[in-house]
């Protein structure tokens, strides 16, 4: 159960890396926000990473574009976490983006 | 007849899409599963912010003898309703009524109710606040937005490791006849800290 309560250092990041909050509680634009936020606390847990590698990239990544909205921000930060760390491809998560879903070819063959 | 009348789903949003594939390869990769996501979400959602608080509360204005029991043991009557842990295990509620209102500080650092109210706000933990709730309250509740008259006594409460406060407001006027549920609806975080009204 412990691996599910709220973390502090997770809760409570200050300054630009902050989540965003409404009267205290967390605030999901939409469903995929939601979905992301956790994916990056459970690739942090799965493969044993400190939380301070993921928040390093979620601050390099709104400094690299501030005016993009947070979630984008955390989910640039969250795949160059899982590609650096080995976790994904970048070809697998780009053929699984493009558009035509499963199968098509998406990008660029190389 | 209508050109909306179809059962193709909207197409997702290319950022939708993205977070799809990533969340389609770590559940591959045995990283993460969609039931651990959605655990951590709602743990997230449900522990992070002030819903407990207001649910006591909301409990307290509909139900006097439950406002009795939180008054007279707030530990044990915030746990009939299921919440308590660390950082609430001393739990003292206080109520406002037409002769005082009250207000929680941390002097010493930033003590805070965590299962009834969630994290602290970041100015609940700043000098300026804790060194002026105590020594100009209704001045600094003023410029909060709270307008306290002189025949009203501020009670400023220092939370502290051993006692957690938490503020009963008062009832709004013109909520008569509204369900529980709608009345947590109105209790904000900051009126249970008492720098607000309902």
């Amino acid at each position: 159960m412990s691996e599910l309560a709220v973390r502090a250092e997770i809760a409570d990041m200050r300054g630009r890396g902050a989540l965003p909050r409404e009267n205290g509680e967390l605030v999901f634009a939409a469903p995929w926000e939601g979905r992301v936020f956790a994916m990056a606390i459970g690739v942090v847990r799965s493969l044993g990473l400190s939380w301070e590698e993921f928040r390093r990239r979620l601050i390099a990544e709104i400094a690299t574009d501030p005016a993009r909205p947070y979630y984008e921000s955390w989910l640039a930060a969250l795949e160059r976490l899982a590609i650096e760390r080995g976790a994904v491809s970048p070809e697998s998560l780009e053929e699984l983006r493009s558009p035509g879903g499963d199968g098509t070819p998406g990008g660029d063959p190389g | 007849m209508s050109e909306s009348d179809h059962h193709h789903p909207t197409p997702p949003s290319p950022v939708e899409a993205r977070a799809a594939a990533l969340e389609a390869l770590l559940a591959e990769k045995g990283l993460v599963s969609g039931e651990f996501i959605e655990a951590i979400v709602g743990a997230y959602v449900n522990d992070i912010g002030p819903m407990n608080g207001a649910k006591v509360v909301a409990r307290a204005w509909v139900d006097g003898n439950y406002r009795q029991r939180l008054l007279a043991d707030g530990t044990a009557a915030i746990a009939e309703l299921e919440f308590g842990g660390p950082e609430g295990e001393h739990m003292v509620v206080v109520e406002n009524t037409s002769e005082v209102h009250n207000v929680i500080v941390c002097t010493l650092c930033s003590c805070y109710p965590w299962p009834v109210l969630g994290l602290p706000p970041d100015w609940y933990k700043s000098p300026p606040y804790r060194a002026r709730m105590v020594r100009e309250p209704r001045k600094l509740l003023a410029e909060m937005g709270v307008d306290v008259p002189q025949s009203v006594r501020i009670q400023v409460w220092d939370s502290s490791a051993e006692i957690r406060y938490l503020v009963l407001p008062q009832r709004p006027q013109g909520s008569e006849g509204m369900s529980e549920e709608r009345l947590a609806g109105l209790v904000t975080r900051d009126a249970m800290i008492g720098v607000a009204r309902p």
